[in-house]
């Protein structure tokens, strides 16, 4: 697993839950006050074992977590950079839909070793949309219904999401967007360099 | 005048950065992204080249210079700051000429300069992605830095811990002294014998580096086999080596091993076929001859036991007895520098 994805959980994990939920749930995952480098590559295993650790302290759902991820991923100071990277994607929550078919190719010409799932979004009229998620990252969709939601907000856009259950071993999202300028949205500076 | 309506609209809707000049270079028709870079001082109706600096082609001197050819690349620089760059090429169309622009390089600043966003670019344009790419790979070799700057700290870390000289594989300064300071506080009798090589310096300087490190693997190498597993062999710095010998306080059997020490070194080491010739002096103390003495003490009479040895003529071995001269860097083995080479 590639250390961005690690060092999300971590990032998550931490700024969420604090310092000492993590160290608990690093020990109960076998792999002791390790700390994940964002530039490294690290056992898949590992991975799993961690967010297993994390669901099982926090005592929720493996999607409830992942959800919950999504959402830190893009609204948390401390990963700003992400939500600007994202936000490059379109001027609109539309626009921003679409560029995802594009958004593992974007993020390989950045990291070229970061393998994203492949998306596709399909459109299905009347501001329904659905996204197929493929299998690289389970439970990838879940972490997509964080982030959908919390771009929604950004792009002041008003949306209903479901996860849709798995078509094989793709996850799929519905889409529903119920009004494109629902709020203000955050500001996005094309000159404003995050981090 | 129709057509020319036309050429204006289209190149609006996908040029945002064009301008329509006449065949004097007056401005007709500015594109919305190239008038908001100026916001108060709209374009139409001045001269191109009095907005802008020629900077390329250099030889032009007025806009029909630029117009002898179907098309020129440009490049430009506003006269008043910012003094952004543009590229782009000049076309002649009937009654004039159409110039297409584009910030190239420039990017950067521009977005910075003019608070632009996604709609003031062509669609075909690749400045948002290159944006995009920019900052991304920003983000990323932060985290590379950081991650080296980590690696580098453990690196320097682990050095400073380690116990082992990296050269010959013996124990360092550092491990000695760790040796040395369990020795305090009573325990079994030891020696600590100095050992430093003679000659070193002439083979370093005649042979090289290269030659000299050879020479100190080759040392060490005679310094384990003729020590026993228990006792501790170090290189102390430069062509310095300390031993301690443990539970052995016994001045002949000392005295062989010394000698046998002095020999082997004696015997011919070639690298890459060029003999390394040197030998050894040795100072000797007991802790047996010194109760009390704190080990640190003992490595200074070891050193002038040395130092003595040294004077006496070198390839020769000196035990410790009270009242030999004090070495002006006694006890500081691996600091000295006014023993005799």
């Amino acid at each position: 697993m590639h250390g961005l994805v690690n060092r999300a959980i971590q990032s998550f994990a931490i700024n969420t839950y604090g310092q000492e939920r993590w160290q608990a749930v690093t020990e109960a995952a076998g792999l002791d006050g390790v700390t994940f480098e964002a530039m490294l590559i690290y056992d898949d295993a590992l991975t799993d074992a961690v967010l297993g650790a994390l669901c099982n302290q926090l005592g929720r759902a493996r999607e409830e977590v992942l959800e919950d991820l999504g959402t830190y991923l893009v609204s948390h100071p401390e990963v700003e950079a992400l939500r600007r990277l994202l936000r490059f994607g379109g001027d609109t929550y539309v626009d921003f839909l679409h560029s995802l078919d594009d958004l593992p190719d974007r993020a390989r010409l950045a990291v070229s070793d970061l393998m994203l799932p492949a998306m596709e979004l399909r459109e299905a009229g009347a501001g329904r949309f659905s996204l197929t998620c493929g299998p690289e990252l389970p439970g990838f969709g879940w972490v997509m219904m964080g982030i959908l939601r919390t771009m929604a907000d950004d792009y002041g856009a008003l949306v209903m999401l479901e996860h849709d259950g798995n078509r094989g071993n793709h996850e799929v999202i519905a889409i529903t967007l119920v009004e494109s300028a629902f709020a203000k949205g955050r500001d996005f500076d094309l000159g404003a360099r995050a981090g | 005048m129709n057509d020319a309506n036309t050429l204006a609209d289209l190149l609006t809707r996908i040029c945002p950065m064009h301008l329509i000049l006449d065949c004097d270079g007056v401005i007709g028709h500015t594109g919305s992204t190239l008038q908001k870079l100026r916001p108060d001082a709209p374009m139409k109706g001045r001269n191109f080249l009095d907005i802008f600096e020629l900077i390329r082609p250099r030889r032009a001197q007025c806009v029909s210079d630029l117009l002898e050819g179907p098309g020129v690349k440009l490049k430009v620089a506003f006269r008043d700051a910012p003094h952004t760059t543009l590229k782009g090429e000049i076309a002649r169309i009937p009654g004039g000429a159409v110039v297409a622009l584009s910030f190239g390089i420039s990017l950067l600043d521009a977005v910075r300069d003019y608070d632009l966003t996604s709609a003031d670019f062509a669609v075909t344009d690749l400045a948002i992605e290159l944006l995009y790419l920019v900052e991304a790979k920003s983000l990323v070799e932060e985290a590379s830095r950081q991650l080296n700057l980590r690696l580098q700290a453990a690196r320097i870390s682990a050095e400073e811990q380690a116990f082992t000289d990296t050269l010959t594989g013996l124990k360092n300064r550092r491990a000695l002294d760790h040796v040395l300071a369990r020795k305090s506080g009573g325990g079994m009798p030891y020696t600590v014998v100095h050992l430093d090589l003679d000659f070193f310096k002439q083979v370093n300087d005649t042979l090289g580096h290269a030659a000299g490190d050879y020479v100190l693997q080759e040392v060490a190498r005679i310094l384990v086999e003729e020590t026993r597993r228990e006792d501790t062999v170090a290189r102390a710095g430069g062509d310095e080596f300390v031993i301690v010998f443990d539970n052995l306080t016994d001045r002949p059997r000392l005295q062989r091993i010394a000698t046998r020490l002095i020999r082997r070194m004696e015997e011919p080491m070639h690298y890459q076929g060029r003999k390394c010739a040197i030998s050894a002096s040795i100072g000797i103390a007991l802790s047996a001859e010194a109760p009390g003495c704190a080990p640190a003490e003992l490595l200074r009479h070891a050193d002038q036991a040395l130092y003595a040895a040294k004077r006496g003529g070198r390839a020769t071995l000196r035990f410790y007895t009270p009242g030999l001269p004090e070495h002006e860097q006694a006890g500081q083995p691996g600091r000295r520098n006014a023993a005799p080479g």
